[in-house]
């Protein structure tokens, strides 16, 4: 169901989503994104690399994602976050290097 | 059962199926005598306490009897691979066997899970369904066959479903589940399994499984992917917990319009089907170990030590095809060899070879100054019975084949066969039998009265089997006998090679183990 998993998340379509990058302010963390499903659809991609700064949560990291991907919307309200395979609320403070997934649900059978 | 039924046209699947009812019934009602007989005599209690304290969780376990379960033979037969998984067991069996489960769509999802579940030995299964089979369906949904076409989904798949195992019973609800039916129809059933194709079929399954605090097992697939969630379970959330606000239809697309590769649905239904029989036969079939040395409580396993563990070594076997030749982790023994000193003569050339055999005896006789016996081996054991076959119609009446699989530890003296040992308990010889089956093996069935202790715990139980023995001795006012039983014969000779060297001499194994007692004496004895 996911890609390979990799440790690194330079190599994937940072440039995207990075626009104001102020490392000298606060330290940054990385997080990798994975996107299933309708989600998958709407952003275009599988995975890619945020840099977040340090002490934010799923939440602000939605927010990021939205205003990169507006129609993101489309799925926001019906979705669940996944924080390093494990189900969590978008309160949850991230850390370097967290994988957090976002997976619409699927109806298919 | 009256010859009046039986002549009437009754076609021979309704007769067997008959047969497998009375049989069932006749099987329960001799548990129950023996259950009760056993609370009219309660003697022999050292015997009874080797399997009593593992039985007692059992509703319906039986002391000292046949069966220790509420299995029929058939079943121990069928399900014989489950029992002899430890975690599994004849508990898990038992409980998937009294369990009901609702498969809620016939599909992609369902196909897997109806035809598992059915395979696995559920009670009951439920079908619910108002499609009809089209060829469409038929690269992923693979419960069903091109005579279907045209028909009624639930009706080919309960088809399908009663040839995998006949003794499942199957129940068609040839209706779509809705709001209306559905707490009336998942009422019947102990855990659902939803394997619809639609999001509003999934909140109403779930929320119905809510209100009837029932088990719910969903799945879903879609192009390349799936999802597998068990909800409602052991204070687990429920498919609005997770999914409080729907989706946009947009967001949410079907196989119809989105496609989806076959073997997905395929995957998460076998996925839903394991989980479905986990929460049936509510054994914990994985579970962290508190005493593991990877992710115990006490573990010390740092990236340091993963990094310079050897896994080829602890694991003996190669991570790769390529490496095996140098590292030499095959063992001598599994590599193709031939015993010492044996002729090879293969048996499409044995014809031609007679007079090479009967030189080699003769010379093996001069050498030794005694007659020379012959003896065949093969690989598994049945062309050196045709061999043997074979050689005694032609001049080598006295040729024995040496199965690979049987072990002759012990002599001859220090066995007897089955049929020698039911003359024992006919005639009410005193004597005392060990079955050195794991306690699991032991479950599944046993012989009345025989005591269980396994090999690897015998060393430490010399005093109970000596107890036994005096009591047997002390009841009789005759000394009495040890005989030992195991499955195939193997680990009976290991005991009793074991036991005559620490104080035992006498001890005696039955050739062949249960499964020659099933063969030659007790035919109802359940083979596994």
């Amino acid at each position: 169901m996911t890609e390979e998993p990799k440790d690194t998340c330079d190599v994937i379509g940072s440039q995207k989503t990075n626009p104001s990058r102020d490392k000298d302010l606060a330290p940054y963390i990385k997080i990798k994104v994975l996107f299933f499903a309708r989600a998958r659809d709407l952003t275009g991609s599988t995975e890619l690399c945020l840099e977040m700064p340090d002490g934010s949560t799923a939440r602000d990291c939605m927010n990021k994602l939205l205003i990169e991907f507006p129609n993101l919307r489309e799925i926001y309200n019906s979705m669940v976050l996944a924080l390093n395979e494990e189900y969590a609320p978008e309160s949850t403070i991230l850390r370097n290097k967290d994988e957090l997934a976002i997976i619409p649900p699927i109806s298919g059978g | 059962m009256d010859s009046k039924e039986i002549g009437s046209g009754s076609s021979g699947a309704d007769l067997l199926r008959e047969i497998e009812r009375l049989r069932a019934e006749k099987e329960e009602l001799e548990s129950r005598i023996h259950l009760l007989e056993a609370q009219i005599k309660p003697r022999g209690a050292a015997e009874d306490k080797s399997g009593s304290c593992s039985l007692s969780s059992l509703s319906c376990s039986q002391m000292n009897g046949a069966t220790i379960s509420c299995l029929s033979p058939e079943m121990i037969h069928r399900y014989s691979r489950h029992l002899l998984l430890p975690d599994f067991g004849v508990e898990g069996q038992l409980k998937l066997s009294k369990s009901s489960i609702l498969v809620v769509g016939a599909g992609g999802l369902g196909s897997p899970v109806a035809m598992y579940l059915v395979a696995c030995g559920v009670g009951c299964l439920g079908i619910v369904d108002s499609d009809i089979v089209e060829l469409n369906n038929l690269h992923r949904q693979i419960i069903h066959t091109e005579a279907y076409a045209g028909q009624s989904k639930v009706k080919s798949a309960a088809s399908s479903c009663h040839a995998i195992n006949s003794s499942v019973k199957l129940v068609e609800h040839r209706e779509a589940l809705q709001a209306v039916n559905a707490l009336d129809i998942v009422s019947k059933y102990d855990i659902v399994v939803d394997a619809t194709d639609n999001l509003p079929s999934r909140y109403m399954i779930s929320d119905c499984c809510v209100l009837l605090d029932k088990p719910l097992v969903s799945g879903a697939a879609l192009g390349l992917e799936g999802q597998l969630t068990v909800y409602n379970y052991n204070g687990g959330p429920c498919y609005r917990c997770l999914f409080p606000t729907p989706p946009p239809s947009a967001a949410c697309q079907r196989c119809s319009d989105s496609g989806v590769l076959g073997v997905v649905p395929g995957v998460i239904g076998c996925l839903q089907a394991l989980e479905a029989i986990k929460v049936a036969s509510a054994v914990k079939i994985r579970g962290r170990s508190p005493a593991c040395l990877i992710c115990g409580e006490n573990a010390a396993f740092t990236r340091e030590i993963f990094q310079s563990f050897d896994y080829e070594n602890f694991t003996q076997s190669p991570m790769s095809d390529k490496s095996s030749e140098k590292l030499n982790l095959i063992p001598e023994s599994s590599r193709i060899t031939a015993i010492p000193k044996s002729m090879n003569i293969p048996l499409s050339n044995l014809e031609d070879k007679l007079s090479t055999i009967h030189s080699a005896l003769k010379q093996a006789a001069q050498d030794s100054g005694k007659c020379a016996s012959l003896f065949v081996v093969c690989r598994r054991g049945n062309d050196s019975q045709r061999a043997v076959d074979y050689l005694s119609k032609n001049g080598f009446p006295l040729a024995k084949d040496i199965s690979s699989e049987k072990l002759n530890l012990i002599p001859e003296s220090s066995r007897i066969t089955g049929k020698e040992y039911n003359e024992i308990v006919n005639t009410g010889e005193p004597h005392v039998l060990v079955d050195v089956r794991p306690v699991h093996h032991f479950k599944i069935a046993a012989i009345p009265k025989s005591m269980n202790i396994p090999l690897s715990n015998l060393e430490d139980k010399l005093s109970t089997i000596h107890s036994a023995l005096k009591q047997a001795a002390q009841d009789s006012g005759k000394c009495a006998s040890l005989f030992v039983v195991c499955r195939r014969g193997n680990d009976s000779q290991r005991a009793v090679d074991y036991l005559s060297k620490n104080g035992f001499p006498l001890a005696k194994d039955i050739v062949g183990g249960l499964q020659s007692w099933s063969q030659d004496v007790d035919h109802t004895f359940p083979s596994y």
